[in-house]
C-alpha cells in the first residue's frame, strides 16, 4: 500500500460527448487530459492554472462531486472507485472540500452551529453532548468567538465565513483537504491571516493539502510542491523554490512573468 | 484591519416584516378586508342568521332592506345575507385548500425536477407542459365532467390545473439554487440527496412557495365561483358566492340585487387577497426590499452642507475637494466616504487602493453623480473636471458630461455589456449617444476602435456577441466603450480582478499605452498593489471611507507613513519569498491579537 494521501493516474474528464435524439454526438470538451500526481502525507500541492485549466475540475473529480471519464484515484488507501460505491459518507471520511466563495458556501437559512452539527452527526457519528464539545473546540480552533455558533453567515465577513467553512471540513476529521481558491475573495491582510491559520493547523493536526489557486505568490507561499496546469494537463510539477527560480516550461515563464510585483526589490520590507 | 474584532453590523434600523407591510397601504388596506371577511365567515354559525336554505315562496325576491332580510331574498325566498356569509365561507375554504393542493404537488413536482435533472426532470415537466397544454378553464370543466359535478370535485379539478404553475415557478428557483456551492458542501458533508433537498434546498424555496400562493389564492377563488356559476361545483342547495350568482343570473332584469350582492362580495374579497398578496410579495421578495427594483435618479441626490466655487482656475483635468458622500437610512444618512480629496492631471494615472468596505467604488461613481439615489447623497465637496464643479452643473449637463470627457471601465464585462447585441453595435451606441452621426459612421468608428483596442480581426468580431468573446477580449471591448467619445478621464475600477494573470497584463499593458498616446488621466481602482505598481503614478490609500494616505507610488510602496498601509504592504506575497512570506507576516497578527 502507498504511503500517499492521493495517488493520481492518468486521470481523464471529457465533457459533453453524449448522443442527443437523433444520434449526433454533442461537441466535447476535454476539461482534465491523462493528469498523473501524488500528495505525501503532511504534504501541500500546490496546483496553479488559469480559468479552463481544468484545476477546479480535478478538485471536483477528487471529492466525488464528479465522476472521472477515465484514470485512477487513491485516496487515503482507498481506491476512488470503492469510495464511490460507498457512497458520499465514505468520501466526506477521506478527503474534504473548501470552496472558493465562503459565503456561498453556507446555507445563509442555517446557524453556524447548525451547519457544524451536520459533518460530526452523519460523518462521525458523535451523540449530542460530543458534538457540542466538538463544535466549540472547532470554532476555538479556526479562532473564532465561541458566540459564532449561534449566528447566521450572513453576520460574517468574507474571512471569517471562510474561517467557519474551514471549521466545517475540519469537523468530518478527513486527513486530507482540497482548498479551492480559497483565500481568491479575500482582502490582502485576510489573506495572510487564512494563510496562516491553513499552515498552523496542518502542522497541529497533520494534514495533508492540495492548494489550488491563481496566485503564484500564495500557492509558492504555502506550498512544498507545485504543479502547473495548462488546458487539463500539467506540464511542470516539482519543489516550489525550484519550480519559481528555474521554469521549465514555457506557459509557467509566462505566468511568472505576468504576475505582478510590488516594484524593485528595495520595495521590500 | 483584521477580522478578528467582531463589532456588531451598525445597528441600521432594519423594519421587520410586519412593519413593511403596514407601510403599503393598499396592502394593508387588503389585509383588513380580508381578516374582516375570514372572521365574519368563521363566526357564521355563531351568528344569529336564518337557515340560508329554507326556502319561503311567499316571500321571495324581496328587495334589499325589507324587514326581517336586510339584503333581500333571492328567487326561492332564502335570506341573502345568510347565503352571502355561509356561501363566503365555503368559498374560502374551496379556494384555500385547493391552493394548499396545487402548492404541495406542484411544489414536490417542481423541487424533485430542478434538483434530479436529467431525465427526471424530462419526464417530469412534459407532464406539466401536457397540463398546460389544454386551456385552463376547459381543462377543469373536463376533469369535473369526468369526476361529476360537486364542491369536491371541482376543488380538485382546481388544484390539478394550477399545479404546473406551481412547478414550474418552483423548478426554476430550485435549479438556481441546486447549483450553489453550499449545496455541494452537504453533500460532502455525509447528508443524503432527500436530506438536502427537504433541509437545504426547500427553506430557501419557501419564500417563493408562499409568494406564488398568496398570490393565486384570490385566482383560485374566482376559479371555483366559475365553475359553481357554471352548475359544476356547489350543488343545490348549498350556497357558494359562484352558485348563488348562477341562479340569480336569471332573474338579473327583475331582481338584480340577488346577482349583484354575491357578484360585489366576490369581487372584493379577490381583490383584497390580490392586494394582500402583492403585499406579501414585494415584503419577502429580497429584491424588493433592498429597493434595487426601485427606479434611481438619473443623478445621485446632491445636498451638500457648503457651496464651494463652482470654478477653479488652472486645475488639472480632475480636482476632488472635500467629496463626502452618505447613504440615506431613513433616519439619518450613514457616511460612506468621507472628505475625499485628490488631483489628477493630465496623461496621469492615479490608483485609488483599498480594501472591500473602504469606499473606493462610491468614491468612483460620486464624481459623475452615479450613486443610485435613493439611498445615495452626495453631501459635500467638489467635483472639477477641466476646472468646473460638475455637481454644480444641471442634471441634463451632468449627464451630457459622463461617458464625453469622463467614460467608466467597469470590473466586470460580462455584467455591463448586453447580452442581446453584437459588441460593435454596443460600442456604436456609446458613439450615438454624444454624435450626431449616421449609423454606419457610427460602426466604421466602433470597428476603428475594436483595432485600437487589440482586438485582432475587429471586421469578423463585430457581430460577435458578448459570450464567444473571452474574458479579456470583453474588457477590451468594455475599453473602446470608453473611448469611444474621446474622454479626458478613463475611471477604471477593478479592470482586471476578473482576468487571469496573463490577460490582466496585456489589459494594463493597452490601459497604459492609450494613456501615454492620448494624455488620458486614469484613475484606477483596485486592491491589488502589484497592479498599483506596475501603472500608477501615485497612488491614494483608503480606509473606511477615507484616504488615508497618498503620494508617489514608488515612495508610498518603499516607505510607506501610514501604519494601515504599512500592513497592507506587508501582507502582499511576493513571488520568490516561498515560506518566508508566512513566517513575516506571523508577528504582525500575533501583535494585534495580544
Amino acid at each position: 500500500m502507498s504511503q500517499n494521501a492521493v495517488d493520481i493516474r492518468n486521470l481523464v474528464k471529457t465533457f459533453g460527448g453524449g448522443r442527443n435524439l437523433f444520434g449526433i454526438t454533442a461537441s466535447q470538451v476535454q476539461a482534465v487530459r491523462g493528469i498523473s500526481l501524488h500528495l505525501a502525507q503532511g504534504e501541500t500541492l500546490g496546483i496553479v492554472g488559469e480559468s479552463g485549466s481544468g484545476k477546479s475540475t480535478l478538485a471536483r473529480m477528487l471529492v466525488g462531486l464528479e465522476r472521472p471519464t477515465s484514470g485512477d484515484m487513491v485516496i487515503d488507501g482507498k481506491p476512488w472507485s470503492v469510495l464511490a460505491e460507498t457512497g458520499p459518507r465514505a468520501f466526506g471520511r477521506a478527503i474534504q472540500y473548501v470552496f472558493q466563495d465562503p459565503v456561498a458556501s453556507l446555507n445563509p437559512r442555517k446557524t453556524i452551529g447548525e451547519i457544524l452539527d451536520v459533518p460530526l452527526r452523519l460523518l462521525c457519528g458523535y451523540d449530542s453532548t460530543k458534538r457540542a464539545a466538538r463544535k466549540k473546540a472547532l470554532v476555538d480552533a479556526v479562532q473564532m468567538p465561541a458566540d459564532t455558533l449561534e449566528r447566521y453567515p450572513h453576520e460574517f465577513s468574507g474571512g471569517q465565513a471562510q474561517r467557519i467553512a474551514i471549521a466545517r471540513a475540519l469537523a468530518a476529521e478527513a486527513r486530507i483537504l482540497v482548498l479551492d481558491e480559497p483565500v481568491s475573495a479575500l482582502d490582502v491582510s485576510v489573506q495572510a491571516q487564512v494563510l496562516l491559520l491553513l499552515q498552523q493547523l496542518r502542522d497541529d493536526l497533520g494534514l495533508s493539502y492540495l492548494f489550488i489557486s491563481h496566485d503564484l505568490a500564495v500557492v509558492e507561499s504555502i506550498s512544498d510542491r507545485v504543479a502547473v496546469m495548462y488546458l487539463g494537463d500539467v506540464v511542470e510539477i516539482g519543489p516550489a523554490a525550484q519550480l519559481f527560480a528555474s521554469p521549465q516550461h514555457d506557459y509557467t515563464r509566462a505566468l511568472i512573468a505576468s504576475a505582478p510585483r510590488l516594484a524593485t526589490s528595495d520595495s521590500l520590507i | 484591519m483584521t477580522d478578528m474584532s467582531l463589532t456588531p453590523p451598525p445597528s441600521r434600523k432594519r423594519r421587520s416584516n410586519w412593519q413593511l407591510l403596514m407601510a403599503n397601504r393598499l396592502a394593508a388596506a387588503g389585509l383588513f378586508i380580508f381578516g374582516l371577511i375570514v372572521l365574519i365567515a368563521v363566526l357564521a354559525p355563531l351568528l344569529p342568521l336564518p337557515d340560508p336554505n329554507i326556502t319561503d315562496q311567499p316571500n321571495r325576491l324581496l328587495p334589499p332592506l325589507s324587514e326581517r332580510h336586510l339584503l333581500g331574498t333571492d328567487h326561492l325566498g332564502r335570506d341573502i345575507v345568510s347565503r352571502l356569509i355561509w356561501g363566503t365561507q365555503i368559498s374560502l375554504i374551496v379556494g384555500v385548500s385547493a391552493t394548499a393542493l396545487a402548492a404541495l404537488f406542484g411544489s414536490l413536482i417542481g423541487l424533485v425536477a430542478g434538483y434530479a435533472r436529467g431525465a427526471t426532470d424530462s419526464i417530469l415537466m412534459r407532464f406539466v407542459d401536457m397540463l398546460m397544454a389544454f386551456p385552463y378553464i376547459l381543462l377543469a370543466i373536463a376533469i369535473v365532467a369526468a369526476l361529476g359535478p360537486g364542491l369536491l370535485n371541482a376543488l380538485y379539478a382546481i388544484s390539478i390545473v394550477n399545479i404546473p404553475f406551481f412547478a414550474r415557478n418552483i423548478r426554476g428557483v430550485t435549479v438556481s439554487i441546486r447549483n450553489r456551492e453550499f449545496v455541494d458542501a452537504a453533500r460532502l458533508s455525509g447528508k443524503s440527496h432527500a436530506a438536502i433537498l427537504f433541509t437545504e434546498v426547500l427553506p430557501n424555496v419557501l419564500p417563493v412557495i408562499v409568494i406564488t400562493m398568496s398570490t393565486t389564492v384570490g385566482w383560485m377563488i374566482l376559479e371555483t365561483a366559475g365553475l359553481s356559476f357554471l352548475g359544476l361545483g356547489a350543488q343545490p342547495p348549498t350556497a357558494d358566492l359562484g352558485s348563488m350568482l348562477g341562479q340569480a343570473r336569471a332573474q338579473l332584469f327583475t331582481a338584480p340585487h340577488a346577482s349583484i350582492i354575491p357578484g360585489v362580495m366576490i369581487f372584493v374579497l379577490v381583490m383584497s387577497i390580490n392586494l394582500l398578496g402583492d403585499g406579501i410579495r414585494d415584503v419577502l421578495d429580497p429584491r424588493l426590499r433592498s429597493g434595487a427594483l426601485d427606479r434611481p435618479m438619473p443623478v445621485t441626490r446632491i445636498d451638500r452642507r457648503t457651496t464651494p466655487p463652482a470654478k477653479l482656475t488652472d486645475a488639472p483635468a480632475l480636482v476632488v475637494d472635500g467629496l463626502s458622500t452618505g447613504f440615506d437610512t431613513g433616519d439619518s444618512i450613514t457616511p460612506a466616504v468621507r472628505d475625499i480629496s485628490f488631483r489628477l492631471g493630465k496623461g496621469e494615472c492615479l490608483g485609488l487602493i483599498g480594501e472591500s468596505g473602504s469606499g473606493k467604488s462610491v468614491t468612483a461613481l460620486s464624481l459623475m453623480g452615479l450613486v443610485a439615489s435613493p439611498p445615495g447623497v452626495i453631501t459635500d465637496g467638489a467635483v472639477y473636471i477641466g476646472g468646473e464643479d460638475v455637481l454644480s452643473l444641471r442634471e441634463q449637463q451632468l449627464i451630457g458630461l459622463r461617458g464625453a470627457r469622463v467614460a467608466y471601465v467597469f470590473q466586470d464585462p460580462l455584467t455591463t455589456l448586453h447580452p442581446l447585441f453584437p459588441v460593435a453595435e454596443q460600442i456604436a451606441e456609446a458613439v450615438l449617444a454624444h454624435n450626431r452621426v449616421g449609423k454606419r459612421a457610427a460602426m466604421a468608428r466602433a470597428i476603428a476602435l475594436m483595432n485600437t483596442v487589440g482586438i485582432r480581426d475587429a471586421e469578423s468580431r463585430a457581430k460577435a456577441y458578448p459570450h464567444e468573446l473571452s474574458g479579456g477580449q470583453r474588457q477590451r471591448i468594455g475599453i473602446a466603450m470608453a473611448l469611444a467619445n474621446d474622454p479626458d478621464i478613463i475611471i477604471a475600477d477593478e479592470p482586471t480582478t476578473a482576468l487571469d494573470v496573463t490577460v490582466q497584463a496585456r489589459i494594463l499593458e493597452l490601459l497604459q499605452d492609450l494613456r501615454r498616446e492620448r494624455g488620458l488621466a486614469l484613475l484606477l481602482i483596485t486592491h491589488d498593489f502589484g497592479v498599483v505598481a506596475q501603472v500608477c503614478d501615485r497612488v491614494a490609500v483608503m480606509k473606511n471611507g477615507e484616504i488615508v494616505e497618498q503620494g508617489d507610488t514608488g515612495t508610498v510602496l518603499r516607505a510607506p507613513q501610514h501604519d494601515y498601509t504599512k500592513r497592507l504592504i506587508a501582507c502582499v506575497p511576493e513571488l520568490g519569498e516561498g515560506h518566508g512570506f508566512l513566517d513575516r507576516v506571523r508577528p504582525l497578527f500575533e501583535e494585534a491579537r495580544t
